[in-house]
């Protein structure tokens, strides 16, 4: 209820790609337009999204007493919203989608206007940047070797014996290289953060600067995302003007300088040796290892390169303590995942929760089910190079090893829901086309080999059975024979399209003995 | 879209380069730039770009010819990119992408006879949640079906 102040209302649109992408501007417009009219003073704010995109534009009204959320507001509703007449779903934290999730890496996003650095702190930002600021850069590696926390990238290796690598490596000069090259399907965790929450990812690189001595950092943005862009260089500025970037970080005598960079449409890009090379203004070809990027990666020198949610979630550790962090999670994966839902999938959208729940209960429960309304028959997780998971395998604990012992990769915890109509021969002659197209050209298995499998499941699709081991053999060479996971593991969603849905593939029968490891 | 459609100068190219010179591994940058200003990077500029950064003219050709951003040829007048990855292909992206391009006359992505329209493919825009996602011009568009599509290129004279 309305204090005897009467503050002004406060109303939240967010500015989310997704939320613009499904009217969010048009409603905001008209939302001050119909408060002009009426003569009403209120404060609009353009916030991240809370993640519930089905709900998108989801408006949140405070007139005091919390806020209230309003699902897929349209800019004919702008007077029945602000006159209290429109229907809401109630406070936005009690929607079950919401309430549900552990949500530490995405604590503020949507809670806070993204380039509000008094919002930011005002929720718990900078605290971890104080707290690591009075450490040695050994105990800040230690921190992070104590959180448990994995690359979020894909590979999922350990970012504090990462940054242990580049703090040990003398050099005159290191870097912090963020990869925001987010480009596999199903995913745009690292887009919401750095459009809802930016300064959270800022904290963390300069937390990776003081623990590695690496006084300089790019944040290497694919083009597609143009907001993304837009507002990290605003919080950029705002960090300089405010010292928590530049020289004399928070009045210490430490110092780090950011950069934004945009890709250029390649996905191969996203492999961090092909992203140095384009940040060098090289063609994005894949580097072989070693030397490690550790020791030898930008411009020849030691750095560090981590992807958007690995680095959001170092603030949060730091703030928090590494021990809680580390209290969820499921064997060694520990802390959150931030699941994308995604797809032909009912609600989709962001969902922060411990590593452990099973990929049924994210894709039915949290995810309820298809949007068609058909059963769903396959989910591909961790983006074009994970494998398709049948129902089958609903019971998967969402964990590492958990899924790599079903087959399967967590990745960047994308899950890309499919209903009955999906014809999984032609999903894998994608997975093949794709591999063919984002090539980066380097070895022949992956180059020439992904061509032949796209005219070998074409062969397959015209009936000539003989052409399914043709395709096993291709694969397994694609595997052993690839420098990076491109090439290497796009037999992980052509293998198990063709062995868990074999009736799709004309003369396959019977299922395929496991081969998609 | 109304970037201008004519070649920059070789001034006008140095003038961009001039401005990333003080950059670690400016090309991208400038290329970048380049295109945003003036639609397209022509390869009359890619001998001034090579004399600037003391490249050869083969490693900037390189380099443009990597990426799919890059275009050496004007686009037309709007572009639209359709999203063709997983996410949208299960909610019946593939079939929108074909009903686009018959209704523009195109066999493949391309651009219209009469310029207006350039239909690029896209690879994921992070919409994934809400497809079919397309980008027409600088504006991301979700849930998208047949009907509104047809609408909005009839809006950019298709
Ligand atoms: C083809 C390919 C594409 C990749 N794309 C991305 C990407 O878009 N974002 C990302 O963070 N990692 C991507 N990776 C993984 C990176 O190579 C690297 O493991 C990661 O950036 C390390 O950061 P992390 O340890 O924080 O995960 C990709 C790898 C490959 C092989
Ligand atoms: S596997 Fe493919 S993308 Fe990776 S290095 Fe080889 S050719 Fe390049
Ligand atoms: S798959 Fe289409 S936007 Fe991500």
């Amino acid at each position: 209820m309305s204090t005897h102040l009467n503050p002004p209302m406060k109303i939240y649109v967010p500015l989310d790609t997704a939320a613009r992408a499904l009217g969010a501007d048009d409603v905001a417009d008209a939302i001050r337009a119909a408060a002009k009219a009426a003569g009403l003073e209120i404060e609009l704010i353009r916030n991240g999204s809370r993640g519930m995109i089905w709900l998108e534009p989801l408006v949140e009204v405070d007139r005091g007493d919390g806020r209230q959320a309003y699902g897929n507001v349209t800019p004919g509703q702008a007077d029945a919203l602000l006159n209290g007449t429109l229907e809401s779903l109630g406070p936005v934290e009690k929607i079950p989608f919401f309430a549900r999730q552990t949500r530490l890496t995405f604590a503020r996003c949507g809670l806070i206007d993204p380039v509000s650095l008094a919002d930011y702190e005002a929720h718990g930002g900078l605290a971890g940047l104080r707290r690591a600021l009075a450490l040695k850069p050994e105990e800040i590696v230690d921190e992070m070797k104590l959180s448990g926390l994995r690359g979020r990238g894909g590979a999922g290796f350990p970012t504090g014996i990462k940054w242990d690598t580049v703090r040990l490596a003398p050099a005159p000069q290191k870097y912090i290289v963020c990869n925001a090259d987010e480009g596999d399907s199903g995913t745009f965790a690292d887009r919401m953060i750095m459009e809802g929450d930016p300064f959270s990812l800022i904290e963390g690189m300069v937390i990776a600067g003081l623990a590695t001595g690496a006084t300089r950092g790019y944040i290497y943005v694919r083009s597609e995302y143009p907001d993304a862009i837009r507002i990290l260089e605003q919080a950029i500025r705002i960090a300089n003007q405010n010292r928590v970037l530049g020289s004399g970080i928070l009045g210490s005598g430490h110092a780090f300088e950011l950069e934004v960079r945009m890709g250029a449409g390649a996905y191969v890009c996203g492999e961090e040796t092909s992203l140095l090379n384009s940040l060098e203004g090289k063609r994005g070809t894949v580097r072989a290892k070693p030397p490690l990027p550790a020791l030898e990666g930008l411009f020849s020198k030691p750095t560090v390169v981590n992807n958007v949610i690995s680095l959001a979630s170092v603030p949060v550790i730091f703030e928090r303590g590494a021990e809680h962090y580390a209290s969820f999670g499921v064997g060694r994966s520990r802390g959150t995942v931030t699941l994308q839902i995604a797809g032909n999938v009912k609600h989709g959208g962001l969902f922060e929760t411990a590593f452990g729940m099973t990929l049924g209960e994210a894709v039915n429960e949290i995810g309820g089910g298809t949007r068609s309304g058909r059963p769903v028959r396959a989910v591909q997780v961790g983006g074009p190079l994970g494998a398709y998971m049948p129902v089958s395998r609903f019971d998967t604990p969402l964990g590492y090893e958990e899924f790599d012992k079903a087959g399967g990769l967590v990745g960047h915890a994308g899950l890309v829901v499919f209903d009955e109509t999906v014809d999984m021969l032609k999903m894998a002659r994608f997975a093949m086309e794709f591999c063919a197209v984002e090539s980066c050209g380097k070895c022949t298995p992956c180059r020439i080999g992904s061509t032949r499998g796209v005219e070998t499941i074409d062969r397959i699709a015209a009936g000539e059975a003989e052409a399914i081991p043709l395709l096993t053999d291709l694969c397994e060479t694609m595997k052993d024979g690839s420098l990076c996971a491109l090439g290497g593991f796009t037999p992980f969603p052509v293998m198990s399209a063709l062995t868990h849905f074999p009736e799709d593939f004309p003369g396959a029968a019977k299922p395929f003995k496991e081969a998609a490891e | 879209m109304s970037a201008p459609r004519t070649a920059p100068t070789e001034a006008e190219v140095s003038a961009v380069v001039a401005r990333h010179l003080h950059r670690e591994g400016p090309l991208l940058p400038i290329l970048h730039d380049l295109q945003h200003e003036f639609g397209f990077i022509p390869e009359t500029g890619f001998q001034t770009i090579a004399h600037e950064l003391n490249i050869t003219r083969a490693e900037v050709y390189g380099v443009v010819s990597f990426y799919p951003d890059f275009r050496t040829e004007p686009h037309g007048r709007h572009v639209l990119k359709i999203c063709r990855a997983e996410a949208c292909q299960s909610v019946g992206a593939r079939a929108l992408e074909e009903a686009a391009l018959a209704r523009l006359g195109l066999d493949r992505p391309g651009t219209t006879a009469n310029g207006a329209v350039t239909v690029e493919p896209v690879y994921c825009l992070g919409l994934c949640a809400c497809g079919p996602a397309a980008l027409l011009d600088d504006k991301p568009l979700a849930h998208l079906d047949e009907t509104r599509l047809t609408r909005l290129l009839a809006e950019a004279g298709a």
